[in-house]
């Protein structure tokens, strides 16, 4: 039997030999009797680590400076702010000072998976690349649907430049020819803003032909997309790009070698690109600065729900997350204790319930240990007057709303799955449905083309983990109410006796 | 050989007269057909020709709009025109208030499509109306952030209802709103939040829906749709004060000035 060794065995006795290989958790226990004697991997480590304090972003150094409209939209005014500063200079130091200059500040891409964004660039500069003549694209996604997350409206309808320049600096990282901003077709005011912006960059030479005299061409085109989720995937976005329904293609090819009209194209979130131009101008080592290793940067954080003060605030990268709720959102309403749950990063990603929120970190990292994910860093809090279940049922909802119907896992799943999430948020199921509904999210995930197979499985994934009794609860109201069971399927107890026909065994 | 001789007509006539003898008898084993309403969340995707939407009804884009055509189709490459479906259904919905089969096949004229291709898009994008829709679309935004954030888009659903007397999907008689509950529009720290026609109307109560659905309805009646009499899109008062757009409402807690941004350049000399 391989019981746990107290702390005491295996500091203070010389734990034998078969006892430390069979639980080698413990060897370094043996060891040394300050290090901590539960730690899980042998790791040499010599001082304890500094504890730092994330979070309370200063002024100066945040990077959307135009977050709340504190002035115009035009070129003049990005100009003063510190826009287009120097961008030529930036732009001939080469593909290489950049994208290593881009690896070094540690960005990771802000759209929801977190994949470092200077190796995603070096993809475009493969081996032979300058003997392909065909053009090269940059595309941007700006197709902003995860509920819970409005970032990078503010920046397009705000900070248009940020994103304009971002899409010159980051192309020339990739050697692209030009670059296409793929936004939401609902945001009409931002596309007007941004198609604006686009002009006055033409009209002064910042971009077209001889961009910024630099001696490179770089168009920027804007497109308006026409209200579907699932375009905010990769592939998709590059399917309705070419006049096509937004139906996500098989990878590989990756876009990096087959992109947008057959060209080598890379498609990356807004915040990712339009945060480039300062990280040129500041350095990559300054950006490094914030947050913990390999989570690094500054990040746009939309809280909403259940707090006094919902915002959208550009904040330190690990500030833990009771700290960005209080700090700037006014805290929860109804004070901290009255927190019920959070969903960390959009829709998408699963809920944690109060206990983990407390000393929770925002990053990727903490966020993916905690079973969940930063994903667009967008804060769904929840009180303890929300109704934790019909929030996810409405996800369901969505994503059955949102599914393109070309993988069968996915159109089929999440329509039984919203169904099966309207039941249960009457209580009107039996327990074991609890697990179907997990062995269904098992059965979609990593079984689809895109993510959305995953988005939809993980919500449920997540409530069922943390608010089992909860959906338990509900099951056994509806049968206090109902007089008895109800049958798997919904059917009321009195269904067999009013002539149903009931399976055996429902 | 009985199949021959007896003809089917007499067949089905002494079968069904023996299932009806039967079905008597037998009450309680008679099994009711279930079947459940069905959930129609979006149009259906399938064309028929009505009086004011078939493909003899001719379309064609006003001067206006072909200037604008023209100038769409430069952003895409020559060999691939087909990229402009989308902005063009757009420009022809805006133009023929929706897009009919007739905008369609225009569109897939003027690209070189197959009508089928276009009819693809069409149906597979949520923006693209098929049928007619009121003067004033308004999309009630009902997703999670939404349903809690604010006074929950619930109640405001509730408020469109009550004051127009239709449920989602339907258009008032006048002709003026149609209402629809549609899906995450992106406006989250706002909510709740409704769409009407191209604007965001967000932080609502519903008091201030009730009077931006009033006024609206008065703009519409009156004779020379006076556009100007249109409440101002963006968040609208809640609890008394008005949001510039996203910072928090008693104040903002960053951004208290703006920092002279030379002073912070890098100092590596790589610039």
């Amino acid at each position: 039997m391989l019981a746990r060794p107290s702390t005491k065995t295996a500091t203070g006795l010389v734990a034998s030999a078969t006892r430390s290989y069979a639980v080698p958790v413990f060897a370094t226990g043996c060891l040394s009797s300050s290090r901590d004697p539960r730690r899980s991997y042998a790791t040499v480590q010599d001082a304890t680590p500094k504890k730092r304090q994330y979070g309370g972003l200063k002024d100066q150094d945040r990077i959307f400076q135009n977050l709340y409209g504190h002035h115009g939209t035009d070129l003049a005014s990005a100009k003063k702010y510190g826009d287009w500063h120097k961008t030529k200079e930036i732009i001939l130091k080469g593909h290489d000072w950049l994208i290593n200059e881009i690896k070094a500040s540690g960005l990771r891409g802000r759209g929801g998976a977190g994949f470092p964004s200077g190796l995603k660039f070096s993809f475009m500069n493969f081996k032979g690349w300058e003997n392909d003549k065909k053009p090269r694209y940059l595309v941007i996604n700006a197709d902003e649907g995860e509920p819970g997350t409005c970032k990078d409206r503010e920046i397009m309808r705000k900070d248009p430049h940020k994103l304009i320049e971002g899409c010159l600096v980051v192309g020339r990282a990739m050697n692209a020819t030009a670059a296409y901003i793929y936004i939401r077709g609902e945001f009409y005011h931002e596309a007007t803003v941004l198609q604006r912006a686009i002009q006055e960059a033409y009209k002064d030479g910042l971009i077209g032909k001889n961009a910024c005299g630099s001696g490179f061409d770089f168009d920027v085109y804007l497109h308006r997309g026409a209200g579907a989720y699932v375009c905010g995937e990769e592939t998709s976005l590059i399917e309705s790009l070419e006049g096509k329904a937004g139906k996500p293609r098989l990878k590989p090819p990756f876009p990096a070698a087959v992109g947008l009209f057959g060209c080598p194209s890379t498609v990356t979130n807004v915040e990712t690109v339009a945060v480039c131009p300062t990280i040129m101008r500041r350095g990559g080592k300054w950006f490094a600065g914030f947050g913990r290793e390999r989570n690094q940067g500054t990040k746009l954080f939309c809280i909403s729900g259940h707090v006094n003060n919902p915002c959208t605030v550009e904040e330190e990268m690990s500030i833990p997350l009771r700290e960005l709720i209080d700090r700037h959102c006014g805290g929860v309403r109804g004070g901290w204790d009255n927190l019920k749950a959070i969903i960390p990063g959009g829709s998408s990603t699963p809920i944690l319930p109060k206990k983990m929120c407390d000393d929770q970190l925002m990053d990727f990292d903490a966020l993916k240990d905690s079973q969940s994910g930063l994903g667009t860093a967008a804060v769904i809090v929840m009180d303890k007057s929300a109704d934790v279940v019909r929030m996810i049922s409405r996800l369901s909802a969505f994503y059955k709303h949102e599914s393109c119907g070309q993988c069968t896992p996915c159109r089929e799943g999440s329509s039984w799955m919203m169904k099966m999430m309207q039941r249960f948020e009457k209580g009107q199921a039996k327990k074991r449905e609890i697990d179907m509904m997990q062995e269904l999210t098992k059965q979609v995930e990593g079984h689809t083309i895109c993510a959305l197979g995953e988005a939809f499985a993980w919500p449920v994934q997540g409530l069922i983990r943390h608010f089992r009794p909860e959906l338990e609860a509900r099951v056994e109201g509806y049968k206090a109410k109902a007089g008895d069971e109800v049958f798997a399927g919904g059917w009321e107890p009195n269904s067999r006796r009013d002539g149903m026909l009931i399976a055996p065994g429902q | 050989m009985a199949s021959k001789l007896i003809p089917s007509a007499a067949r089905q006539a002494t079968r069904s007269l023996s299932r009806a003898t039967k079905s008597r008898q037998t009450q309680q084993f008679t099994r009711p057909l279930s079947t459940t309403p069905q959930r129609r969340s979006e149009a259906m995707a399938v064309h028929r020709n009505t009086p004011i939407n078939n493909p003899s009804i001719p379309f064609s884009f006003t001067d206006q709009n072909k200037a604008i055509i023209d100038e769409i189709l430069k952003r895409y490459p020559p060999q691939y025109k087909k990229a402009a479906v989308m902005p063009l259904l757009d420009v022809g919905q805006r133009q023929h208030g929706f897009t009919s089969i007739s905008v369609m096949n225009e569109v897939a004229r003027l690209l070189q499509m197959p009508p089928m291709r276009v009819y693809e898009v069409a149906t597979f994008y949520s923006m693209y109306n098929r049928d007619p829709v009121g003067k004033f679309f308004v999309q009630v935004c009902t997703t999670s952030p939404c349903m809690l954030g604010g006074c929950g888009s619930d109640v405001i659903m509730k408020t469109c209802e009550e004051e127009l007397g239709v449920h989602s999907g339907a258009t008032t008689e006048d002709g003026i709103f149609t209402l629809l509950e549609v899906e995450c529009l992106g406006a989250c720290v706002n909510a709740p939040m409704v769409q009407i026609n191209d604007d965001y109307y967000e932080d609502l109560t519903p008091e201030t829906m009730r009077q931006l659905l009033k006024a609206l309805r008065e703009v519409a009646k009156s004779t020379n749709m006076d556009l100007e009499k249109i409440p101002r899109p963006g968040p609208q008062v809640y609890e008394g004060v008005q949001r510039m757009t996203c910072e928090p409402r008693p104040g903002k807690t960053s951004l208290h000035d703006v920092y002279d941004h030379k002073a912070h350049l890098r100092t590596d000399g790589e610039l």
